[in-house]
């Protein structure tokens, strides 16, 4: 049941989605119908999988920046009031500038490469990575901390083996986020300036008319989100073991 | 049993004794503690007995240098920290540890050093077995009752291997048989030590302590220290200890005072 679910999910929507095709008789450059779809992604695997690499590899290269300054950020914040001071005020405003707003200035930057599409997907997962950690550092259980006052723990320890796994839960979700968000980053730099990803083919496609590969490329898009959103999720569960979810309202 | 393979007698160092001298404390906006002074002797197990809420928990804390308002002076002069153990009401055990890196987890924390920290996980294991944990060493907390997470953090707590042991009703999530057992675990491994042990027990502190002390009222009143002769842990069906028993319930309950009845 765990698998048919879904698959009875998707099945029920390509069958919506047919029909609605069929009943409005839109031509095919509108709105193609799933099976024309299929055929195209069938015919230029070769060609979507070439972009479906580039882009798979932004958001991996743009997820682990992202985490990886996001948390070093939280810990800086964490351990140092001066930091706290000086870099708080700057999370903030990272996070009232519209991201994608600066898409045009990282191209122009960092040129129609990767580096630019990293750059996006770091700064779109960057402050919900840097925030839910932080959050999670500063609320550790005032008993935890008193027992490690009285243990005479370092202020080092207190961070790194109290503090910080105690917010793992709290990082987790910032994560789940980041996964989620990643990939619309890697494509909103696409499409402004590049020369390969999925991003870029749906807008060749789309100005082509090539409806149908445009949908393909979409496709397998979501697809590739939707597996890194589940691939994280397990990691991070597996991870973090020690706190099992509380049963599901029913 | 040998006390000596688990844990240096009396703490290496002579274990000192304390002096608390609170001024005033508010709780709630009411006077908790107001004038207190409380003399805990050195080497010795005082019990702190009294009603829920009247303020031996914090008694303990302040006793721990955990709450500001209080001035604490050990009897040897020198500084209390360091020297401290803590075992609070709830286990504070960490989730995402095993129980056995739980129980060494004061020595991480303090950095100890490699060797060290081998000694005292091949103790916390033989300490495991004492207490009826041998088979949970690479459990998480997550996997154990109750009674269970407070028998590991009371295990600990005795790993800590401090010469001043503060213990608030450790015993409480225990069932009858482990309790007892665990009163005498801990009797014998702390002989020695200056322990204070919050209870709500009479028949507890009747069994553990030198020296028992009744709080009461608001502000908090102290009976003056009741001792208890012999070495503990004394034998629960002692007919002297249950007619001292009777007569601290009576006490507690609201009779006269009941400082030379032993």
């Amino acid at each position: 049941m765990r698998l048919a679910r879904p698959l009875l999910i998707a099945g029920g929507l390509l069958a919506l989605w047919h029909l609605l095709v069929l009943a409005t008789g839109v031509p095919p450059y509108i709105l193609p119908d799933p099976l024309r779809v299929a055929r195209t992604l069938w015919a230029r695997a070769d060609l979507v999988a070439a972009h479906t690499a580039t882009t798979a590899l932004e958001i991996l290269l743009g997820l682990f920046f992202g985490t990886v300054l996001g948390a070093g950020s939280a810990l800086l914040l964490a351990a140092s009031r001066r930091a706290r001071a000086w870099v708080l005020p700057v999370l903030v405003a990272s996070q009232a500038l519209p991201v994608f707003a600066l898409a045009p200035l990282l191209v122009l930057w960092l040129g129609y490469g990767i580096a630019s599409k990293v750059a996006m997907a770091v700064l779109i997962i960057y402050f919900p990575v840097a925030s839910t950690f932080f959050d999670g550092l500063r609320r550790t259980p005032e008993g935890w901390l008193e027992l490690a006052r009285v243990m005479d723990a370092r202020p080092l320890a207190i961070l790194l083996r109290l503090r910080l796994p105690a917010a793992l839960p709290a990082l987790a979700s910032g994560l789940r986020v980041a996964a989620a968000v990643a990939p619309i980053g890697a494509v909103v730099g696409e499409w402004v300036g590049s020369s390969s990803g999925l991003g870029y083919l749906m807008l060749h496609a789309n100005a082509r008319m090539q409806t149908d590969l445009l949908f393909a490329a979409l496709f397998v898009l979501c697809l590739l989100a939707l597996s890194l959103w589940f691939a994280v999720d397990r990691a991070l569960a597996r991870a973090i073991r020690w706190q099992p979810e509380t049963a599901h309202p029913t | 049993m040998p006390r000596a393979e688990l844990l240096r007698p009396g703490g290496g160092t002579p274990a000192p004794g304390i002096r608390l001298e609170v001024e005033r404390l508010l709780f709630d906006g009411a006077e908790l503690f107001r004038d207190l002074v409380l003399e805990i002797p050195g080497g010795r197990w005082t019990c702190l007995l009294g009603p829920s809420g009247v303020g031996k928990s914090t008694l303990l804390r302040l006793l721990a240098g955990l709450l500001p308002g209080a001035a604490r002076v050990a009897s040897d002069g020198l500084p209390l920290s360091g020297r401290i153990a803590w075992m609070a009401q709830s286990d504070l055990l960490f989730p995402w540890l095993s129980v056995l890196d739980n129980l060494v987890v004061g020595y991480r924390l303090r950095g100890a050093p490699r060797a060290l920290l081998a000694e005292k996980r091949a103790q916390a294991r033989s300490l495991l077995e004492k207490i009826g944990l041998g088979g949970y060493a690479e459990a998480l907390p997550a996997a154990l009752s109750g009674g269970m997470r407070q028998r590991a953090a009371l295990a600990r707590t005795l790993l800590e291997d401090r010469p001043v042991v503060l213990m608030d009703e450790p015993f409480s999530a225990l069932d009858a048989i482990t309790r007892h057992r665990l009163q005498d675990l801990a009797a014998e491994l702390l002989a020695g030590r200056t322990v204070v042990l919050v209870t709500h027990s009479p028949l507890e502190a009747l069994r553990l302590g030198h020296e028992v002390r009744i709080l009461e009222g608001r502000p908090v009143r102290l009976d003056p220290p009741l001792q208890i002769g012999g070495r503990p842990p004394r034998e629960a069906a002692d007919p002297a200890l249950l007619a001292l028993e009777a007569r601290l319930l009576a006490r507690l309950a609201g009779g006269d005072a009941l400082a030379e009845a032993a």
